[in-house]
């Protein structure tokens, strides 16, 4: 599990509307609860209480169904990301091709373990499942970014354009 | 459906095609062990405690007998053989190696149905599989009970009955794979939550993972305390569930030695709460007649079950004006206790303690509420469940089953038929009509039966006509059932005068306080039906089955309350409510 | 909405612009001088390939070429290794690895002036005798595309391409000649088997589906593109490059079973894919070919997208369901079946993307042609998806019964670097790796099932000698610990235990006897799990104890690691004969581990290095930097 963000849940009024539409939408859909939930995180970028309450109120679900479905994806973040969301690549491909080094060289680097943010916001840091890149393995994403052909060294250099 | 022959251990049975294996050979007297299988809400196939090996011509292999139903004639099944045996001594080994293994200081060292199960399989060794072990911090936060995930074995049963029994689903299962665990949203602490207490994901859970916050020790003190008078009282359902805990079989009235056993223990007096049960309709069906006759509120809703109130306030919020104001019949009783009584005898309220012996845990959240102290102290002081009696009465050394019968103590202990089926989904609302049907009709004495509001459905319906006047009555038991109900009264689909809701499924004799049942009973056996009976037997063989002809109630009205609603009632038995929000 | 005779209407016009692209067709007639295609799947995304086109596009109209060059994004191409791809027809000549500063050359040389550029063209074309086409390379030729046909060769956003290339013909012929029966009669005489991984008769399912509930109000098809192997990505190809193909086999589904809605639930990390589905199903609505009463027929179909949120086990189809119905994507116990109760309990077909990509060409080809094509008892072609110590990453299409060694040594073109070939694993963690004993074993469900490990739906990743078996299964057990959805007992405490034991392992502190044990461990989850994932989870741990034994066993015994890969067993060691004593090795260890002895070797002038093993963190640096190549790892 990410370890606990401090940041306040500074949701807006903007957003809110977004999200009831996008609930109003689903109204007659019976499994509506998954599109809801992944365009809540579009909105907010991700999944606070607050947000959940929202859902669990104008869906008549249990808050702690939304919970447990929310925790049960690894793509819903009950945290915020960082500004700079690193994702490393550990499918087969690039792990035989030494992405788990990259991996860990990218923890020594930020002092962050897998799903945690950086203090200052910067960086968050993530393993990933296959992106389908093996032609590149190893490889590695910043936000879009994708970085790959991977060698330790070239960790430093990449973090580096995004300080 | 068509009949189909197989073959269980060799032993030839014939059941209607898809029936599960685990039937079958039930029905075979074989027993199969289960964890998470519970009939209709969880048949998930998650545990795989159940695997057999089956063979319907293609060679064995090993299903899941709980949830494998058998559409092959012919089949044949293996329920104890090497294979079956090794695979469920794994899964064993298994969930040991993530279980704390505490069993000397749990709370269901006895009748765990883990421990229990390791020592039929044999299992000889407690680290066969070593490796990491999740930690969990215990939940106290609620005030009836604990939450200890190092023993759970996410069966989830719990979480079967929280949502599909009692539709308030605030426990699930959180994260996934090896870090799953059985929580509420955010990690919030069961007492956060909209919770009700009810208790039933107690009484289903089959480790000590789940248990009611335990009195008996504060009891036991304030009985040695000598500057304490201590009285007890026990409600309806207890009497009808007790012996289980001392193997009687299921459905035993135990009533005479629970008395003497409570004796024993010291308390100072043993009342009965039946006989608040019958003050409470002497409140209540005036209430309702009030209500009814001059325009007040309707449909009222019945307040005895505090598991129901408590959802009410939360779920809905919009009703708490609808329920009526009457206290349940235990603090009912704990008033009068510190108050008439006290007068009685001569004692300070501070002085007394008045313990509630009760099928219920959300009674150890109703006794700590606002606005249930009629003598400027709490009516109650502490609520013990079923088990924790049953606790107190080992931990003495009574041998129970020696006991003699013995009465309730006076003038707190006489009660009425209709007292004692407060323990049975219909009962309170039985209870009420039997006494609005005499004001009605001015017969005080003419027993009305209401057989259509008995039974175990979730949901009953009768329309009664005394005299001309037509009451629409509903009842619902389970709290999903009440849910239901009450959006078709919200949307005014359904139009009722009258409504009784138990939280628990069955009413109180199913409660969350009563002794746990393993899986191997429940699964087949319906304790609501065989406890109920219990009480309707004692209703059907008593004289006195009205509660408005109860002598020491009717005393109480004489010497100190005055009349039904009065001012006094009103001050003393009568609470409010609160709305709440959904955690 | 358009007639039949509209969309016939389309094929007819549309089709010579598309032969064009096929060297050598007779019927190429466009009114474009040359398409240039451009791959704009994943992997050349990923390398730059959009900017390419950008840039393409732009130095068309800078020389004027606009009206005569047509530049077309494609799906993927499958030499992904070499991209970003870019290949110019009619000739078929073949760009590999260009980059966006490429562009002005190649518009100049070879789209004006008509002279290929060389040196950006994938090596193996350009030969003494002149240029080969795409297709005449090794990587191509041995391939047989079926469910591929479209990939990289139309536009995937353009319904027309798809039209042109008899798209939606097979559907037209459904709802307009056939019978249900019929349509699943042919599926069942195809011999046609899910690609996903399980190999079940398509046909049967779909038969099943029709028949079994005979009063079902209501019935689904669902097409599973959550793809989850780590290393395959064959059905985020065939979505990204022929969306509507799937779109098509899954109305023909939708006819034959008597389904009016499908779902489609796809990874949310194919980005492309979704963006193309949607795309496509708008372009499909609004055809015709979805919606009411498709081709005037009586029949009606429509599809929506459903996407996962990251989580392996809804590749397994009673979790798909249940994540499509909002929940936990947890499995669901069977029997019941989904072709009974599947979702919202209603009679539901279940087939991955590439089973759906072969339907089409099934109906309008017939059976047989099907059938003609692989093995006794597995029909047609299969994908794959290569990766991993192999020269040409990326996807191939071969006929069934096709060898490991044709695979990787023909069409893969070998692995690189000189090693030698240790292992393919196929099935990613529900399978397992076969060994150089069965590199000749024709590929196919049985073979993969006998050899111990399983088809899958198509990942194969090679290994070399530089790959430690034990780490590999670890590997693979990672990944199940991590993705079990932690419902049954077996799968979601048994993999933590296996895997434990595996680290134990590769930490050189397990003994023989733990082998056994962990073996025992192996089968009891298989046999006793909920779902697939669970079942098959202990495969790439009793598919390698069983061909690579030794290594374990070299691991346990003799606490080493023979490929050099598990740390906690590597010891580097200078090698005092080899050592010149530069001290290069010193000066860069990051923990001082490294210091000048006494002993000179003969021949030497200066003393030789030393490593001191209890400090040494067995990073590696010494090594790298050691020129005479004196330091050795093992």
């Amino acid at each position: 599990m990410a370890t606990k963000t401090t940041v306040p849940f500074n949701g807006t009024a903007e957003q809110e509307k977004r999200l009831h539409e996008v609930i109003d939408a689903h109204r007659s859909d019976p499994g509506a609860l998954m599109p809801v939930l992944q365009q809540a995180q579009e909105i907010y970028g991700y999944l606070p209480i607050e947000v959940q309450k929202i859902i669990s109120n104008e869906m008549e679900i249990p808050l702690e169904k939304i919970y447990g479905v929310v925790t049960f994806y690894a793509q819903f973040s009950l945290y915020p990301k960082g500004k700079y969301n690193i994702s490393v690549c550990l499918g087969t491909a690039c792990y035989v091709k030494g992405s788990g080094d990259i991996y860990d060289k990218l923890q020594e680097i930020l002092g962050i373990g897998d799903g945690e943010c950086t203090a200052d916001g910067r960086f968050s840091l993530e393993a990933c499942r296959c992106i389908g890149a093996c032609g590149l393995a190893p490889v590695l994403t910043v936000n879009e970014d994708v970085y790959g052909r991977l060698t330790t060294d070239k960790v430093k250099e990449i973090l580096d354009k995004y300080e | 459906m068509a009949d189909i022959n197989v073959k269980i251990n060799g032993i030839p049975v014939t059941v209607p095609k898809g029936t599960t294996i685990l039937e079958a050979a039930h029905t075979a007297g074989i027993d199969i062990p289960t964890f998470c299988y519970m009939k209709e809400i969880n048949e998930i196939g998650a545990c795989r405690i159940c695997m057999v090996e089956i063979n319907e011509g293609r060679g064995f292999r090993l299903v899941a007998s709980c949830v494998y139903p058998l559409n092959v004639d012919n089949a044949e099944i293996r329920t104890n053989s090497p294979k079956v045996m090794d695979s469920r001594r794994k899964t064993l080994e298994l969930i040991l190696s993530t279980h704390d293994k505490k069993c000397l200081s749990c709370v269901r060292s006895g009748n765990c149905e883990l421990q229990a199960l390791c020592n039929e399989m044999g299992i000889d060794h407690e680290d066969v599989y070593e490796g990491e072990k999740p930690v969990y911090e215990i939940d106290n936060s609620a005030v009836h009970m604990y939450r200890d995930n190092n023993k759970c074995i996410l069966c989830r049963r719990c979480v079967a009955v929280c949502e599909k029994w009692q539709g308030v689903g605030v426990i699930g299962a959180n994260e996934r794979g090896f870090k799953t665990f059985i929580g509420s949203a955010f990690e919030m602490g069961l007492g956060e939550t909209s919770c009700v207490s009810c208790g039933q994901c107690i009484a289903v859970c089959p480790v000590g993972a789940l248990s009611e916050k335990d009195y008996t020790d504060a009891v036991f003190k304030a009985i040695a305390d000598d500057s304490k008078y201590v009285i007890v009282q026990t409600a309806p359902a207890v009497r009808a569930a007790l012996g289980e805990e001392f193997g009687y079989p299921i459905g035993t009235n135990v009533e005479g030695k629970m008395a003497a056993a409570l004796h024993r223990l010291g308390f100072d007096n043993v009342f009965d709460t039946d006989w608040g049960a019958d003050l409470t309709i002497m409140e209540e069906a005036n209430e309702f007649l009030d209500r009814f006759q001059n325009g007040g509120k309707l449909p009222m809703m019945t307040s005895c079950s505090p598991g129901w109130v408590k959802y009410c306030e939360h779920y809905f919020p919009d009703l708490i004006d609808n329920l009526s104001s009457c206290k349940s019949p235990h603090q009912m009783l704990g008033a009068m206790a510190k108050t008439y009584y006290a007068e009685k005898i001569g004692k300070d309220p501070k002085d007394i303690v008045v313990v509630s012996v009760m099928p219920c845990t959300a009674k150890k959240f109703e006794c700590q509420r606002d606005d249930q102290n009629a003598a400027g102290v709490p009516d109650v002081d502490y609520v013990l469940t079923t088990r924790e009696l049953a606790r107190m009465i080992r931990r003495a050394g009574i041998k129970f089953t020696a006991l003699p019968d013995e009465d309730f103590d006076n003038p707190l202990g006489l009660s009425s038929g209709a007292g004692d089926i407060f323990g049975a989904t219909g009962g309170v609302m039985e209870a009420a009509l039997r006494t609005a049907y005499c004001k009605l009709t001015g017969k005080e004495d003419e027993i009305v039966e209401f057989k259509e509001i008995r039974g175990t459905d979730g949901i009953k319906r009768a329309e009664i006509d005394i005299n001309g006047t037509k009451i629409r009555v509903a009842v619902a038991s389970g709290l999903a059932n009440a849910g239901e109900l009450l959006k078709r009264v919200q949307s005014g689909e359904e139009k009722v005068d009258f409504i009784e809701i138990m939280a628990c499924p069955g009413g109180c004799v199913n409660g969350g306080g009563q002794p746990q049942q393993p899986a191997s009973v429940r699964n087949f056996e319906d304790l609501r039906v065989l406890r109920a009976k219990a009480l309707y037997d004692e209703d059907a063989n008593k004289e006195l089955r009205l509660s408005h002809l109860n002598e020491d109630v009717k005393k109480l009205y004489e010497e100190y309350l005055g009349r039904p609603g009065g001012h006094k009632s009103h001050k003393t038995l009568h609470t409010s409510y609160v709305k709440r929000s959904v955690n | 909405m358009k007639s039949l005779q509209e969309i016939q209407q389309i094929c007819e016009t549309m089709h010579p612009e598309l032969e064009l692209r096929h060297e050598g067709s007779s019927e190429a007639k466009s009114k474009y001088e040359k398409h240039v295609l451009i791959c704009g799947g994943t992997g050349c995304t990923s390398s730059g390939s959009m900017a390419i086109a950008d840039a393409l596009e732009k130095e068309l109209v800078a020389n004027g070429l606009e009206e005569k060059v047509q530049v077309v994004k494609t799906g993927c191409f499958g030499l992904c290794a070499l991209g970003p791809i870019m290949i110019v027809y009619p000739e078929g000549t073949f760009y590999s690895r260009i980059k966006a500063k490429h562009v002005p050359q190649i518009v100049k040389e070879h789209l004006v002036e008509g002279n290929p550029v060389k040196e950006l063209l994938y090596d193996e074309t350009v030969t003494d005798e002149g240029i080969k086409s795409l297709n005449e390379t090794s990587f191509y030729k041995k391939q047989h595309r079926v469910a591929l046909r479209n990939c990289g060769v139309i536009n995937p956003e353009n319904i027309d391409e798809y039209i042109a290339r008899d798209g939606y013909k097979a559907l037209a012929k459904v709802v307009n000649e056939m019978k249900p029966e019929d349509v699943i009669q042919t599926i069942l005489d195809s011999g046609l088997r899910g690609r996903g991984g399980g190999g079940f008769p398509t046909g049967m399912k779909w038969k099943l589906a029709r028949t079994i509930v005979p009063d079902a109000d209501q019935k689904y098809v669902c097409c599973n593109a959550d793809e989850g192997d780590p290393g395959a990505f064959m059905d985020r190809s065939v979505l990204e490059g022929d969306p509507h193909v799937v779109l098509e086999a899954m109305s023909i589904a939708g006819y034959a079973i008597g389904a009016t809605q499908g779902y489609i639930y796809v990874r949310a990390e194919y980005p492309i894919a979704v963006e193309r589905l949607k795309i496509a199903i708008a372009q499909a609505r609004e055809y015709g070919t979805l919606g009411k009463n498709i081709f005037g027929s009586d029949f009606s179909f429509d599809i929506d997208l459903r996407l996962g949120a990251g989580a392996f086990v809804c590749g397994e189809e009673t979790a798909l369901m249940t994540s499509i119905e909002g929940n936990r994507g947890e499995p669901r116990p069977r029997p019941p079946f989904p072709a009974e109760k599947g979702l919202y309990r209603k009679p539901t077909i279940l087939n991955n993307v590439e089973t759906y990509a072969n339907v089409p060409q099934i109906i309008l080809n017939g059976a047989e042609w099907f059938s003609s094509m692989g093995t006794e008892k597995s029909k047609g072609t299969k994908v794959f998806a290569l990766g991993g110590k192999i020269k040409n990453t990326g996807l191939v299409e071969v006929p069934m019964g096709t060898t490991l060694r044709e695979v990787i040594e023909e069409i893969g073109g070998g692995i690189p670097n000189g090693k030698k070939f240790k292992a393919a694993q196929t099935g990613g963690p529900s399978g397992g790796c076969i060994s150089p004993e069965n590199y000749d074993v024709p590929i196919d469900y049985d073979n993969l099932i006998a050899i111990g490990s399983m088809m899958g739906s198509g990942g194969l990743i090679v290994m070399d000698e530089d790959n430690c078996m034990v780490d590999i299964a670890k590997f693979f057990l990672e990944f199940t610990v991590d993705e079990s959805c932690g419902k049954c007992t077996p799968c979601r405490i048994g993999t933590k235990r296996m895997y434990e034991m595996l680290d134990k392992i590769t930490k050189g502190q397990a003994e023989l006897a733990d082998l056994d044990k962990l073996e025992e461990l192996c089968y009891y989850i298989k046999a006793n799990s909920l779902c697939g994932l669970g079942q098959t989870a202990p495969n790439p741990v009793l598919s390698t104890l069983k061909n690579f034994r030794n290594e374990y066993e070299a691991h346990v015994v003799a606490k080493k690691c023979p490929a050099g890969v598990c740390k906690d067993l590597l010891q580097f060691t200078v090698n005092a004969e080899k050592c010149v004593g530069c001290g290069l090795c010193a000066k860069n260890c990051p923990v001082h581990a490294i210091s000048q002895g006494d002993y000179i070797a003969p021949g030497k002038k200066r003393a030789a290095f030393v490593i001191d093993a209890s400090k040494c963190i067995k990073c590696g640096v010494c090594m790298s930097n050691c020129r005479p190549n004196a330091i050795t790892r093992g």
